[in-house]
């Protein structure tokens, strides 16, 4: 168990602000286990989004730059095209990356930018408290819909990870969730193979994390989990979408 | 690249910021720009920078602050639509104090207005654009030579002040071809400890604009502010045409300066005291410079290729020493020598018949 408490080189010693039972603390440090086990933090860029995550500048051990709701991979973009031999990754919610920030992400894979974006989905607007968010699930109640979403009115979950899979310029691409010790050792080795990719310069790669919201979802932390389990691996169906050093279709 | 040559606006401004040391550029094709992203296109790859057509206005400055976050002199350029579209990203970029430049090629609006020039991005260029207390320095040339002086100077000016630096130009600017002498390529490029380049062994940097509580956030404003009164202080720039003995004094920069040029001269030959004020930075504009010199005229007329914008900072310099009158075309319509020279000769009628009533 020594390494649950081993320091970490990539995380600072700043407290996480996040609500009790959010899983983004267990997704950061995940990015900072894969940076420091893969000695990239000197050379890594990180771009904070906005959002609940948008002090990661403060938490991640490396060089950080912030950017505007939704455009994180054009500031990604901007980075790694004039220093290709740095490691650059943003990290994103579903509101930020699948909402406003659609047309970037989509046209950066598309461009299959050497970039790694850590994508956070807990299916809700955590920071401004608690709106529908793209990935919000048909029913389920947020404060602006008070009555479920739903479909007739206002749409579907939004797939964008299936979406992401079709394009050629993807490297890495999988669906990963942190609601039990066994997913989130799954999670690490995504995030592991997603920085491979980037190293290797086989394209975009993306690991979306299937994320808890307590506060929002007016869960208690462990029912929290339980609804990631049960509803949202429903809709959002854990798998790798596709990895540059073997065809897969699980 | 021959140092001296015939050359196009657009494309003389894309050569000089190359010479100039910018190593990346991202845009967007929008007319009357489009020279520009075609010349870096083809050229950018020979000097080992980076090009990237991006997929919208938005995604294009917000490459242009990730690279030039990264310390690498970048540019990026637009006409006015699009310019409107880089303002969200242009606010980030001043508050986080990322140097770059911004080319605005400017056409009529509001709306998507048409493509032939205009004057109508004063007030957005010059007053901030996006949201928050921030502005642009901004340089408007007249001619493609000081087109091609001021790309060139203009990253240095970014670099100096950690603060985007706006090119303001029109349509007219970007399209007409003139004789350059090209700068020579720049060899010593400040160093930029600031960057986020990886920290290496370092302690890591952080390029932010979020100031969450609010004595942190009124400090970096009273930051921002003591750069834009150093620029007031050290950058303003501007051309006397003529004013000397001047009693009516026309002011207008860019495009709409060189054909009031023309005016001042026709007036002049028939005997008329009148001359140029044009200010080539807009911000900090030259509101002392313009106000020491109307303390000795009698009227002015501000010329703009728009309804009026330059015109209220105008008045602001000249604080009640002259009346001051303003003449625009505007939407795409350039105004002609001859339409100025009538406002000149008209106002210079209006002055002597003062001086009857004076006697």
């Amino acid at each position: 168990m020594n390494t649950a408490t081993a320091n970490i080189n990539s995380l600072t010693d700043k407290p996480f602000h996040y609500c009790p039972g959010c899983t983004h603390g267990i997704a950061h440090r995940l990015v900072a286990e894969a940076l420091d086990e893969m000695d990239l933090r000197g050379k890594a860029i990180g771009i904070a989004s906005v959002g609940c995550s948008v002090f990661a500048y403060e938490y991640f051990n490396c060089d950080m730059q912030q950017a505007a709701h939704g455009r994180a991979p054009a500031v990604a973009t901007g980075i790694k095209r004039v220093l290709p031999d740095r490691f650059v990754f943003t990290y994103q919610g579903d509101g930020d990356l699948a909402s406003i920030g659609t047309s970037e992400v989509v046209h950066a894979a598309n461009r299959g930018e050497n970039i790694t974006v850590v994508f956070i989905n807990n299916a809700v607007y955590g920071m401004t408290g608690g709106q529908m968010a793209p990935t919000t699930l048909l029913g389920q109640n947020t404060t602006t819909t008070p009555m479920g979403r739903d479909r007739l009115v206002h749409g579907y979950p939004l797939p964008l990870s299936e979406m992401l899979a079709a394009l050629p310029g993807v490297g890495y691409l999988a669906r990963v969730s942190l609601h039990s010790p066994a997913r989130v050792r799954q999670a690490k080795v995504a995030m592991s193979k997603a920085f491979s990719c980037q190293i290797q310069r086989k394209g975009f790669s993306l690991v979306e994390i299937l994320s808890t919201c307590p506060t929002n979802w007016g869960l208690d932390p462990v029912s929290a989990l339980r609804f990631v389990e049960d509803k949202m691996t429903k809709q959002f169906p854990l798998q790798v979408f596709k990895d540059f050093d073997q065809e897969v279709n699980e | 690249m021959p140092k001296f040559g015939l050359m196009k606006g657009n494309e003389a401004i894309a050569e000089a910021a190359l010479r100039a040391g910018c190593r990346a550029y991202f845009g967007y094709p929008i007319t009357p720009q489009n020279e520009i992203p075609s010349y870096m296109a083809a050229n950018m790859g020979l000097h080992g920078g980076a090009f990237v057509q991006a997929e919208s206005e938005v995604a294009a400055i917000n490459m242009v602050y990730g690279a030039a976050g990264a310390g690498v002199r970048t540019m990026t350029s637009s006409s006015s639509p699009g310019i409107s579209l880089k303002q969200e990203g242009l606010s980030y970029i001043a508050c986080a104090e990322v140097p770059c430049v911004i080319v605005n090629m400017m056409r009529s609006g509001p709306g998507l207005g048409g493509i032939l020039p205009a004057q109508g991005d004063y007030f957005q260029a010059t007053k901030g654009g996006g949201h928050g207390d921030y502005r642009l320095m901004v340089l408007a040339p007249s001619t493609v030579q000081e087109a091609v002086d001021l790309t060139y100077t203009s990253f240095a000016l970014a670099d100096k002040y950690r603060n985007p630096v706006m090119i303001l130009g029109d349509g007219l600017l970007g399209q007409m071809m003139e004789p350059v002498t090209l700068p020579e390529p720049i060899s010593d490029l400040p160093s930029k400890p600031w960057a986020t380049t990886g920290c290496q062994g370092g302690t890591p940097r952080i390029i932010n604009s979020l100031y969450i509580e609010a004595d942190a956030m009124e400090t970096r404003l009273h930051h921002l502010y003591r750069k834009y009164s150093q620029m007031q202080r050290e950058e303003v720039r501007f051309e006397l045409y003529q004013t000397q003995d001047a009693e009516v004094l026309i002011t207008a920069y860019g495009s709409t300066a060189r054909i009031a040029k023309t005016a001042v001269d026709r007036a002049r030959s028939n005997g008329i005291p009148v001359g140029l004020f044009r200010p080539i930075t807009l911000y900090p504009f030259p509101t002392e410079q313009l106000h020491g010199i109307c303390t000795h005229v009698e009227r002015v007329l501000c010329v703009e290729m728009s309804m009026g914008q330059m015109v209220e900072d105008v008045r602001l310099a000249v604080n009640g020493a002259c009346p001051v009158q303003f003449f625009g075309r505007a939407g795409g319509a350039v105004p002609s020598p001859s339409e100025i020279t009538a406002q000149i000769e008209s106002m210079w009628a209006e002055v002597n018949a003062q001086k009857e009533v004076n006697r």
